[in-house]
């Protein structure tokens, strides 16, 4: 509103994905690939693998040691032998346990025995072999499932975004709509993706997948696991994962269908139709989601549970969505295309990232607060895995992960004009993105790999080809039809859009 | 035995947001300074068209949360490291992560309250103030653009007001203001 001067849409405007491009992005997923064989190569033959190389029994050993170690820090004690600290919590948590939680709080107080049977990592005989040492392929099982979880949830945020708008009648986002729907297109990808790694992984990967698991006469019976198993169980589970992937999808569908029918019909009926739709699939994401991150992420450490964990993934996956969201405009802007989106909708774009950077600090501390002060021990196991669990393995990640998603956005985009700096939502938008990888890093390795996971070729090269195949997905995306929805009933309003 | 001083107003009445934006624009292109605009709701692009500098609210605001944060550290660390120690669940006497819920508080709520208060005393809003209404129609639905011709002297008075409403202008009233 108010300005008076005249802003034109280039009405067949295009993102040209070039041959020159084209071939790039695929030599770099190539990069990623050769990187990753690598990676799998080094593994596989033992090649640099350090520390963890003390075999079975040292292996189990050691996270014992630090399990116990852990424990005793915190409920405040300063005996650093492990049997004392052991007596100790026992009696302490002795009338806290009752006879319901007996066996798991001997196993997750870090007990001697009952630890080895429960990490998986005693004799061979409690497993009928395969779960006496760690295995290189888990490492690989879990990298990928962590970059499938964290690139599908960027996808699906995509949607989510577009369907956001329509809800609430937003005008703003009119101009910049494409960017955000054609994230969608990678749902199929990273769902096929997700179902083989289930598939083929899910021994390593879920350790309530394990046979026997679920049944009292087995060895490696879980009573906890088995009081869960009407949730958690393989039927079911996979039940749910492609039933969520195919609610996304059709609803992906249904909205890009009548958002380019738009593009060639105008009027308003295909607009009334997308708010609709829009709400129906916001009442399924709310649901779907938060039950998403339980069965993909949370179920990775089946004993713990949080309330908020769903709540929690959401946050992490749209402030990263977000981030792409900013990232794909400004470079597409960068690029000479999208003259026609002004500074105050990419100002908005940074404000969004802001806001729900906080908005994961949030959550962060909403569910690390009540763990910290209730201090159950099934409970705060979680926390001190990954602030000192494994030797301090991952401590540096865990303090890095509140900095670059917390701190960082929040100093940097504070201001005004730095909200309004291409240059600056550049260099927020990657670090979010990093910063949640890196949480999901957190959130899924030391569940899977305990202390066994690392930063090497493997990872690098996942990633890399991860990012390439999105950006892959995503140009090609952008190219096939309009950058812009030359009838969204508000797109005129978008385009004098000003703060 | 001072002489009483008195301003004089030309107030241009407009019917329309967009008539008195275009207004404001094509008016100080000729030169002519404006006292200021009143209307019934902010208008999106006004403080652009008028030449208003921005703001220097938001770094007071910045100001005002820091002093919260650092209060509120300092607080609960004299209170609960120092002055009143307690044992809670074997968590050390002044623990951080504990401080988080209060610190947050206290940051927005001597962020609110400075804004708030700053924002009165720089727009002389204090309670007891009595600011200048030149025409109360603009809580209604008029849109009132009111020049201050003593800092407009070297131009002619009715050729601003012949050039208001070639703009747009419903009416020209020149108000007295006595001070």
């Amino acid at each position: 509103m108010g300005a008076h001067h005249k802003v034109s849409v280039d009405k067949e405007e295009r993102y040209e994905f070039t041959a020159a491009a084209k071939k790039r992005i695929l030599t770099w997923m190539g990069v990623g690939i050769v990187m990753t064989v690598i990676g799998i190569a080094m593994l596989a033959l033992g090649i640099g693998e350090g520390k963890h190389e003390a075999a079975g029994a040292g292996h189990g050993a050691a996270t014992h040691a630090s399990a116990t170690e852990n424990h005793s820090t915190a409920n405040a004690h300063s005996e650093a032998n492990g049997t004392k600290t052991e007596a100790h919590t026992g009696a302490e948590h002795a009338d806290v346990k009752a006879d319901a939680h007996g066996a798991t709080a001997h196993a997750e107080a870090g007990h001697a025995t009952d630890a080895h049977a429960e990490k998986g990592h005693a004799a061979a005989a409690e497993h009928g072999g395969g779960h006496h040492e760690f295995h290189w392929t888990t490492r690989l099982w879990a990298d990928l499932w962590h970059n499938a979880v964290f690139f599908t949830g960027i996808a699906i945020i995509g949607v989510f975004f577009v369907a956001v708008q329509y809800l609430a009648y937003a005008g703003w986002s009119a101009g910049i709509k494409r960017v955000p729907e054609a994230f969608g297109m990678f749902l199929p990808i990273g769902a096929g993706i997700m179902l083989v790694v289930f598939g083929l992984g899910h021994h390593d990967l879920f350790h309530w997948t394990h046979e026997g698991i679920t049944d009292p006469t087995a060895a490696n019976y879980d009573k906890i696991i088995a009081g869960k198993s009407w949730y958690l169980n393989l039927p079911f589970y996979l039940t749910r994962m492609v039933a969520f992937f195919g609610l996304w999808m059709l609803y992906y569908s249904i909205i890009r269908k009548n958002s380019l029918a738009e593009d060639l019909e105008g009027g308003t009926a295909r607009w009334k139709k997308l708010v609709y739709f829009s709400s129906g699939f916001i009442v399924i994401f709310a649901v779907s989601s938060s039950m998403a991150a339980w069965d993909w992420v949370m179920s990775i450490d089946p004993h713990w549970f949080s309330t908020l964990f769903g709540w929690y993934t959401f946050a992490s996956w749209h402030v990263s969505g977000l981030a792409c969201i900013t990232l794909t405009v400004i470079l597409l802007k960068e690029r000479g295309y999208l003259k026609h989106v002004n500074m105050s909708t990419v100002h908005d774009l940074g404000k969004f990232m802001f806001a729900f950077s906080v908005f994961w600090a949030y959550l962060w501390t909403s569910q690390f607060l009540l763990y910290y002060y209730a201090n159950i021990p099934e409970e705060v196991i979680y926390y001190i895995e990954r602030r000192d669990g494994f030797d301090g393995k991952y401590t540096a990640l865990f303090f890095l992960n509140v900095i670059i998603n917390f701190a960082f956005p929040f100093l940097f985009l504070m201001t005004r004009d730095s909200k309004r700096q291409i240059i600056f939502l550049k260099i927020a938008a990657i670090a979010i993105l990093a910063g949640h990888w890196l949480d999901f890093y957190l959130m899924i390795m030391p569940g899977v790999t305990k202390g066994n996971s690392g930063f090497g070729f493997l990872e690098f090269g996942l990633v890399l080809t991860f990012v390439c195949l999105f950006i892959y997905v995503i140009s090609n995306t952008l190219s096939k039809q309009r950058l812009t929805a030359i009838n969204h009933p508000m797109l005129e309003e978008s385009l004098h859009h000003d703060i | 035995m001072s002489a009483t001083t008195s301003t004089n107003y030309l107030v241009g009445v407009f019917e329309d947001d967009d008539v008195l934006m275009n207004a404001v624009r094509k008016v100080r292109e000729q030169g002519v300074k404006i006292y200021e605009c009143f209307t019934p709701f902010p208008i999106h692009g006004m403080e652009d068209a008028m030449g208003i500098k921005r703001s220097r609210l938001p770094r007071a605001a910045f100001m005002f949360g820091a002093t919260g944060t650092t209060f509120a550290i300092t607080m609960i660390t004299l209170m609960m490291g120092f002055d009143w120690p307690m044992n809670i669940g074997g968590k050390p006497f002044a623990a951080p992560p504990v401080y988080i819920p209060v610190t947050f508080e206290l940051t927005v709520l001597f962020a609110a309250l400075g804004m708030v208060g700053t924002f009165l005393v720089v727009s002389g809003l204090g309670p007891g103030s009595n600011k200048l209404v030149l025409d109360p129609r603009f809580s209604d639905d008029k849109f009132i653009m009111a020049i201050d011709l003593g800092s407009n002297k070297n131009l002619d008075p009715a050729k601003i007001t012949e050039l208001l409403k070639s703009l747009g202008a419903s009416e020209v009233n020149t108000k007295e203001v006595s001070e």
